[in-house]
């Protein structure tokens, strides 16, 4: 077991590594100056310069990418080159929209897919199945951001139940959920498709097992049976896939932030490119990056210890 | 073996697209090239069955041109992932166990954790937007995938006794995997490419809607969505059409995925996710 | 609930308010950077020059109650106002003056707008409320220059910190920037002159331009002075909770030409492509109607303005025989375009179906901004682009050799150098008025349209700026009825 853990750490270890000297290079070759940017159209070249010199973009590269690891491992990301202030704090404000916009939204997916998928397996191939698998392959193929457009027309244009966007902050927790909202119904529905289907499919995998016929057997219902033992076993293929849409729903949300202008993640990394502010986007990325490979790391970790077969290198 | 409801719908509507997409190539109802402002945001009409956009131009025209930029994006990106992912994931089934298979499969891992958008984002930073460097960096994406699905497929044939037979008889691991193993798991690839290519529709439209895909005036219905987006309160048809075609389009490609597999692999009907 | 709050009819006026912008800025420090939006949160309410533009663009008295100018001209004495304190409690003296300009003409200052300060020599404190500015040159002007919101006042005490946390002289003061989503400043109470109206504002930042459409329909925001969506100005202004204000700006739209680059150094391309362009479809499919054609690099609204369209008449047929005259056979050009959804990619579509249809190819090209700077703007590596020159009064870029469309010809620089010099204000009218004859002859650019200012705002609200004189939210006399 030991021997497992320390080999997947190395690899753990080698592969972030990879990954900050890959974000690092491709964003050194990114066309545009930083510094340009900001001075806009009538500035002189030399106030251009002055402007890189202060900004710290004159260092030999080696020399920026070491600082910029060493800097990481104490959670020093440096100055962003735009806003003039630590990109940790940047980062710290924009996780408290992101991470709760992904959990809102994985809850909501998860409330509507798990009933959907347990309904739709204990009614299979009846005209209900049918009408329910036939909705969650609507909820796949809808474009996230066009169901955010037809949401805000309807839900805030029209009836004004909602804000349009904007986040208000957690100062009001009613105000900031209720900000969260629409977002995080635009982002939860083609989710909780997915998510249904699945549901479905690994219940109906479970209910033939043996220890199901057995249960039947012994005189418990359909119903009793599913309840008291497949929805168990069913969730397992089930948390795996939440687990990568959480991840997905972490980067992913870049366009529905932009259709309802929060100040999350994505928005920041989306902005921070344009503005070639390289100090956030290599941050930001290499933190997104870094939190799916924990994410799978803490995945298998977990399935090694529930299932032993799995420490083999080949699973 | 029956042939389901879904592979009939699924092929139906596929087959509709395409053909729409074909017919573009030698006929539409108007030039979409052409921009009259003064017939703009006409509602759906005898002459323009789908009304028109905010140039004036007309939507149904659009829309047939349009499906020739998805269909073609979407399915040179499969074709990048198939081209480079099967080989590497039948590599690594060949080398199971292996340091080569750990490195082949962390790799798959690390490609997946990058945020895809953003990596898209950047790739079109570098190279500048258009409908090829949003090939590529769907394509990207669809490497690991067929990767991991090749060499999964592969490791259980690998197990087969025609395959110990085959390397009884001396052949090398780069020759039974591509003249045994491939046509063993080419029905599992096949399903996975119709996903991959409707999933590649729908990255295309997000690319192009955020500006980033088939660039104008080569028309693309992401796009056509995101400047249709601001006149959705004036002319809602302008919005709404072009977002009904994408759901459509993946809507058949993924019942067509569903259907195929269920028609390939009767056993797991039902089962699917 | 704060919305179900407003919704409840307000005993009392509002004295709070909403705007919606639509770019965030980057920082704060006026001095240190050219977004607009750095001024259209600060300026005039956080941070003020010596001088200031007023609503019409007039240049009015600021934190210099007057100024004399010496006989020869190279000497501005600046007489202060008495009582003027920092955010921070520090007092303003003569010593802030030279600090701030001292330090905006340094070695290494970052100013984006450095050419401003151009012709001074020197700035001292002649006691604590006399500035002192002597010149190099007789310049005749300087308040012009000083009221720009890079030339704004700062104090040497918080010069490094305005980026995250500005402090200035104005009537409002900073109070918390949410990044990536608002700012928001308060009412000054120990502000020198007339105390603003207003007790709070919030800047909110919108880019989408539909969201914008649903914030105000959704009261989120009370008025966005430059509303991104032309489109649906209309349906906003038709509610009877919002008035729609069209005003004018400083934003010449050009199609800009690569003098220096084959075809288009030929003069009679150039004149082709104008005619090619049909500005009232520009301006009709673009901006929805919004805008003022125009035949030169010039405001339409300035006094000194002449119009020049007729030079460039919308004229297909012209257009065909002119590139047949210039015997350059089919010609494909790249079209780089900026962000702008508006003027610049619906703008650009338009114009590369008006260039197709006299036989021109266009490739277009969209840009971010940073790289259009560096490929198109620094690098002038590009055939054709759409830009928008929002600086008040620039047409002197047309007499840069280096600059990025490349004219600099002598004969107006010759006009732009005797411009300088002259105070006589018939001779610097007649002066511009040749200077844009000149460009407008030699068809430098495709001279498209002057962008109006589209602003909206909910009906009870009074005293923003109808025109954008110089890109700014000044919200000191602003106040709901």
């Amino acid at each position: 077991m030991a021997v497992f853990v320390l080999k997947r750490l190395a690899s753990l270890l080698a592969s972030l590594l990879f990954a900050s000297l890959a974000i690092f290079l491709v964003l050194e070759v990114l066309p545009g100056d930083p510094a340009a940017f900001m001075l806009g159209l009538n500035a002189a070249p030399d106030t251009v310069a002055a402007l890189r010199e202060q900004l710290g973009l004159t260092a030999p590269l080696p020399q920026r990418y070491f600082g910029w690891l060493a800097g990481m491992t104490v959670g020093d990301f440096g100055i962003s080159y735009t806003y003039r202030v630590p990109v940790s704090d940047l980062i710290g404000a924009r996780v408290q929209v992101s991470v709760p916009l992904a959990a809102y939204a994985l809850t909501l997916s998860t409330l509507i897919a798990i009933p959907v998928g347990a309904i739709a397996a204990s009614a299979r191939n009846t005209p209900l199945d049918a009408g329910i698998m036939g909705m969650t392959q609507l909820g796949v193929a809808l474009p996230n951001f066009w169901f955010a457009m037809l949401l805000v027309l309807v839900f805030s244009v029209g009836l004004r139940w909602f804000s349009a966007g904007g986040f208000p902050g957690w100062d009001d927790p009613f105000a900031a959920m209720r900000a969260l909202t629409l977002p995080a119904v635009a982002l939860a529905l083609p989710q909780a498709a997915i998510l249904a289907r699945v549901m479905r499919s690994s219940l109906l995998d479970t209910l033939d097992q043996e220890y199901m016929r057995t249960a039947r057997a012994k005189g418990l219902s359909q119903g009793q049976a599913l309840r008291r033992h497949a929805l168990r076993n069913a969730l397992i293929p089930v948390l795996t896939i939440m687990g990568l849409q959480f991840s997905f729903l972490l980067a992913g949300a870049i366009i529905i932030e932009n259709v309802f202008f929060l100040p999350g993640l994505g928005r920041l990394v989306f902005q921070a490119i344009s503005a070639r502010d390289l100090v956030v986007v290599r941050s930001v990325v290499m933190l997104l990056v870094f939190a799916v490979v924990t994410v799978n790391f803490l995945v298998d970790f977990t399935y090694a210890l529930v299932d032993p077969r799995l420490r083999r290198p080949v699973s | 073996m029956r042939v389901g409801a879904n592979l009939i719908a699924g092929i139906g509507l596929s087959v509709f697209f395409l053909a729409l997409a074909g017919v573009s190539l030698v006929w539409t109802p108007y030039d979409v090239t052409l921009l009259v402002v003064g017939d703009r945001l006409q509602p759906p009409s005898q002459a323009h069955w789908l009304g028109t956009d905010h140039f004036g131009r007309d939507i149904l025209s659009m829309i047939m041109v349009g499906a020739r930029t998805s269909i073609a994006v979407a399915l040179i990106a499969v074709g990048v992932g198939v081209i480079f992912g099967v080989p590497l994931g039948l590599f690594a089934a060949a080398m199971r166990g292996s340091l080569a298979d750990e490195i082949v499969m962390r790799g798959n891992d690390l490609v997946f954790a990058f945020p895809a958008l953003v990596i898209a984002i950047l790739i079109t930073a570098i190279f500048g937007p258009g409908a090829v460097n949003a090939i590529i960096a769907i394509g990207i994406f669809n490497i690991p995938v067929f990767a991991r699905v090749a060499r999964g497929a592969a490791l259980s044939v690998w197990t087969r006794e025609f395959i110990m037979a085959a390397r009884l008889s001396g052949k090398g691991s780069a020759h039974i995997s591509f003249e045994h193993i491939l046509p063993n798991i080419a029905n599992t690839l096949i399903v996975q490419a119709t996903i991959q290519f409707s999933l590649g529709i729908l990255a295309e439209a997000g690319l192009a809607y955020v500006g980033l895909g088939a660039q104008p005036p080569q028309p693309s219905w992401g796009r056509m969505l995101a400047e249709a987006q601001t006149m959705i309160a004036l002319a809602p048809h302008v919005a709404i059409i072009p977002g009904l075609t994408i759901v459509l389009m993946v809507l058949g490609l993924n019942l067509f995925g569903d259907g195929l597999r269920d028609y390939l692999d009767p056993r797991l009907r039902e089962r699917r996710p | 609930m704060l919305a179900a709050l407003w919704a409840i009819p307000a005993l009392a006026q509002r004295t709070d308010i909403v705007v919606g912008l639509v770019l965030e800025p980057p920082h704060l420090d006026p001095t240190a950077g050219a977004a607009a939006a750095i001024d259209e949160v600060g300026y005039a309410n956080i941070f003020e020059g010596l001088t200031r533009f007023g609503p019409d663009g007039a240049i009015l008295p600021a934190l210099a109650r007057s100024w004399d100018i010496s006989e020869d001209g190279l000497t501005y004495t600046f007489h202060l106002h008495e009582g003027v304190s920092f955010h921070d409690g520090t007092p303003f003296t003569a010593n802030d003056v030279a600090f701030s300009f001292t330090r905006a003409m340094a070695e290494d200052s970052v100013n984006a707008q450095k050419g401003l300060f151009e012709p001074i020599a020197s700035v001292e404190a002649a006691d604590d409320l006399t500035a002192v500015v002597t010149l190099d040159y007789p310049y005749g002007n300087l308040p012009f220059n000083l009221a720009w919101g890079d030339a704004v006042i700062v104090s040497s005490q918080t010069a490094q910190t305005n980026t995250t946390s500005p402090v200035g002289t104005g009537p409002f003061r900073f109070v918390r920037w949410t990044q990536g989503d608002s700012i928001v400043i308060e009412r000054n109470p120990d502000y020198w002159g007339e105390p603003a109206r207003l007790e709070r504002a919030t800047f909110r930042f919108i880019d989408d331009p539909s969201a914008a459409f649903a914030a105000m329909m959704a009261e989120d925001v009370d008025t966005f002075p430059i509303y991104p969506a032309p489109e649906t100005l209309a349906i906003l202004d038709a509610d009877p909770r919002f008035v729609a204000v069209i005003g004018s700006t400083e934003g010449e739209t050009i199609l800009a030409m690569n003098n220096r680059r084959a075809p288009l150094d030929n003069i009679l391309v150039r004149q082709a492509i104008t005619h090619a362009i049909d500005r009232q479809a520009l301006i009709e499919g673009a901006m929805f109607g919004y805008g003022t054609p125009i035949g030169t690099h010039f405001a339409p609204h300035h006094p000194a303005y002449v119009d020049l369209t007729g030079l460039s008449a919308y004229d297909p047929d012209r257009s065909r025989a002119l590139l047949e005259e210039a015997g350059v056979g089919p010609i494909t050009l790249a079209l780089a375009l900026p962000p702008p959804p508006t003027y610049a990619r619906r703008g650009g579509e338009l114009i590369a179906a008006q260039l197709r249809a006299v036989g021109i190819d266009t490739r277009i090209v969209n840009m971010e901004w940073s790289q259009w700077l560096e490929q198109v703007f620094s690098g002038k590596d590009f055939d054709l682009t759409v830009i928008s020159h929002t600086e008040p009064m620039d047409i002197e870029i047309y007499g840069r050799e280096d600059y990025y469309f490349g004219y600099g010809a002598p004969q107006f620089q010759a006009i732009m150098e005797e411009l300088n010099l002259s105070v006589d204000p018939d001779r610097r009218t007649e002066l511009l008025q040749a200077a844009q004859r000149d460009i407008a002859e030699n068809y430098v650019n495709a001279y498209l349209f002057q962008l109006a200012k589209t602003a909206i705002q909910h009906v009870d609200i009074e005293g923003l700026w109808a025109n954008a004189p110089t890109q700014a939210t000044d919200l000191t006399a602003v106040y709901w009825r």
